[in-house]
């Protein structure tokens, strides 16, 4: 069977993708709270996800330090909510902000380093900013603090109603990322990422501004991350270094949620959540060994399809389920 | 009085343990142009075999790290030669990915089978016998024998890099793999040789850490941190640097716990940092 007369799997898989955007954007009114509260958590996985992958699988920024953001949005959040008293809706904003402005000098110090140390070095500067974090004594110290309670009431006075509101602003921040870089991928922007991802050194001679790219995909994923850290605070109503920066939740997972989906498109970060979701709830009772599940499967991915899970499948589809490349688009 | 000077020449002795983490990261990084992401998880991993050997057989720390230096040796030269081998030149992503994912393992395997607890082994009486120099500094006798270990380190690494033909092979091969394969080397088990060297340094400072510092199956990832930050700071590929590096963190972290105790990790990032954006290529580049 040729590859082209299956492109009704595409269009099947787009269909499926929009329905499931749709269930999704319902998701408080159709589900329990308790499955409300971990898609709140998908979300915001599937965020981070998104960044990671722009960054390691596009523009060649393998970062190991990007939880270091989630967790200035999540002291951000505190800072303005409980501290400053700005409306809590309003700080959520303001922490992607100041998650942006906190980038900055991080960029001039990491991008100092040779690709090869840059992803211990960005880890160094993640743990120097969890370590200061934990010399704030308005946010707790070591041991961190809870959210006032006005500050939770704001966002619904009854549990069912404060997750449904905090799992619309989680699907939000993921809907944001997701469209928000979908179209960054379209634009010229996008294709000079595309085809430094395929040969940077090609691209670099084809007048690709290699240096301008890898600064604005480190800037973009700034303030998503540092939103996806305000959202993870709401949800889990306090801020502390160890859970704020943690390194397991917002980068060891993440590594691997994109490894094993598929690094450098756009389906592989959301197929990754997906499948670490149904890992995280049907063998999170094995305790360590599923982190030993992860790690082998992701090593297995780079040996032997380096383009994970999604560049298994698309090996026999005609065109991605989301397209997001214009030079694939005319040749096809 | 006599407080401070004290503290330094703990932080330099302190410093020596940190070049000896240092060390086999900076021949990886300098031969394979690399960072071993499982580079502290595999130190922890050794210690943690030191004291199995001690619990089962009830032998002291100097026997049982003896017979861990040829296990780490095979150890290294095995994982390159089967894994790291793979995804070689084929750019940073695989490699950074590989040994990420080594890294949970190891910790994560650590964890199962001998749980979280925080583990120490027993050096037999040399961790608290102390030497008083004047001045009011007491010197630990196992810090002053840790230090002395990491310049016979350096002396023995340089030795072997730049005096034999072993040596020869693993710059030449570093140099360009391409040509060594042409003038006939075999690079694959150049490099796996070399990286058994690197599980050599890694045994040597897994038997010092388990008798001078707790240990549990998570602290890996703080010691790769600092064995990353004294091969930067040292400048790639200089040995004697990255012990200049390792000591630079030491002292910063002595100076730091002065002003307090929680301020001794933080301290020696600082310092990193702020050598590092002001000399980005290192104190002693070689490259």
């Amino acid at each position: 069977m040729p590859r082209q007369s299956r492109l009704w799997i595409v269009y099947l898989a787009r269909a499926g993708l929009i329905a499931g955007a749709a269930v999704m954007a319902a998701a408080p009114m159709l589900f329990a709270t308790r499955d409300v509260a971990m898609l709140t958590e998908f979300m915001s996985l599937l965020t981070i996800a998104i960044m990671w992958n722009l960054l390691a699988g596009y523009a060649d920024i393998v970062s190991v330090g990007q939880h270091a953001f989630v967790g200035v949005g999540a002291y951000a959040l505190f800072g303005f909510a409980a501290i400053a008293h700005v409306d809590p809706y309003l700080s959520i904003p303001l922490a992607a902000v100041v998650a942006l402005v906190v980038a900055l000098p991080v960029m001039v110090i990491i991008f100092r380093l040779r690709t090869a140390y840059l992803a211990v070095g960005s880890w160094v500067v993640a743990e120097t900013i969890m370590l200061a974090a934990g010399k704030l004594a308005a946010f707790g110290g070591g041991s961190g603090i809870s959210l006032p309670v006005s500050v939770v009431r704001s966002f619904g006075h009854r549990i069912p109603e404060r997750y449904g509101t905090i799992y619309w602003i989680a699907f939000a921040v993921a809907a944001l990322a997701l469209v928000a870089t979908w179209l960054l991928m379209r634009s010229r922007i996008g294709l000079g990422l595309t085809a430094m991802r395929d040969n940077e050194e090609g691209a670099g001679v084809v007048g690709v501004n290699l240096i301008g790219l890898r600064v604005l995909c480190f800037l973009w994923t700034a303030p998503f991350l540092g939103l996806a850290g305000a959202v993870i605070t709401l949800q889990k109503l306090r801020v502390s270094p160890p859970a704020s920066f943690s390194i397991v939740d917002w980068t060891v997972y993440v590594i691997f949620i994109v490894v094993i989906g598929g690094i450098g498109s756009f389906e592989g970060p959301i197929i990754g959540t997906v499948v670490f979701f149904l890992i995280r709830e049907y063998l999170s009772e094995i305790g360590v060994w599923h982190f030993i599940i992860l790690g082998a499967l992701s090593i297995a991915v780079v040996l032997v399809e380096p383009r994970g899970l999604w560049g298994l499948v698309r090996r026999w589809l005609p065109a991605d389920v989301i397209p997001n490349s214009r030079s694939r688009r005319a040749r096809e | 009085m006599g407080e401070l000077p004290n503290q330094i020449v703990q932080g330099v002795l302190v410093g020596g343990l940190y070049a000896m983490y240092a060390m086999g990261l900076s021949l990886s990084v300098g031969v394979m142009r690399f960072v071993n992401i499982a580079h502290g998880d595999l130190i922890v991993l050794i210690s943690f075999l030191i004291l199995t050997l001690i619990h089962a057989t009830g032998m002291g720390a100097l026997p049982a790290t003896l017979i861990a230096l040829p296990i780490a040796f095979a150890g290294g030269y095995l994982l390159q030669r089967f894994l790291l081998q793979r995804v070689l030149g084929k750019g940073v992503l695989p490699i950074i990915l590989v040994t990420f994912g080594l890294s949970i393992i190891i910790q994560n395997g650590l964890l199962g089978v001998f749980g979280a607890d925080t583990r120490r082994v027993s050096g037999g009486g040399i961790e608290t016998a102390t030497l008083k120099i004047g001045g009011g500094i007491n010197v630990g006798v196992l810090p002053l024998v840790i230090f002395l270990g990491a310049i016979a380190m350096v002396m023995a690494l340089d030795w072997l890099l730049y005096r034999t033909r072993l040596g020869a092979r693993i710059r030449a091969v570093s140099d360009d793999p391409a040509t060594a394969n042409l003038v006939g080397l075999p690079s694959a088990r150049v490099y796996a040789t070399a990286m058994g060297i690197v599980g050599v340094t890694i045994a040597i400072s897994a038997g010092f850490m388990s008798i001078w510092t707790n240990f549990d199956p998570t602290a890996g990832p703080s010691r790769l941190l600092i064995a990353f930050e004294a091969v930067v700071l040292g400048g790639l590929g200089s040995l004697w640097g990255t012990l200049v590096g390792g000591i630079i963190i030491g002292v910063a972290q002595a100076l730091g716990a002065q002003i307090d105790v929680g301020w001794q990790l933080l301290a020696g990032h600082i310092a990193f940092l702020v050598i590092f954006l002001a000399r980005p290529e290192g104190l002693f580049p070689k490259y």
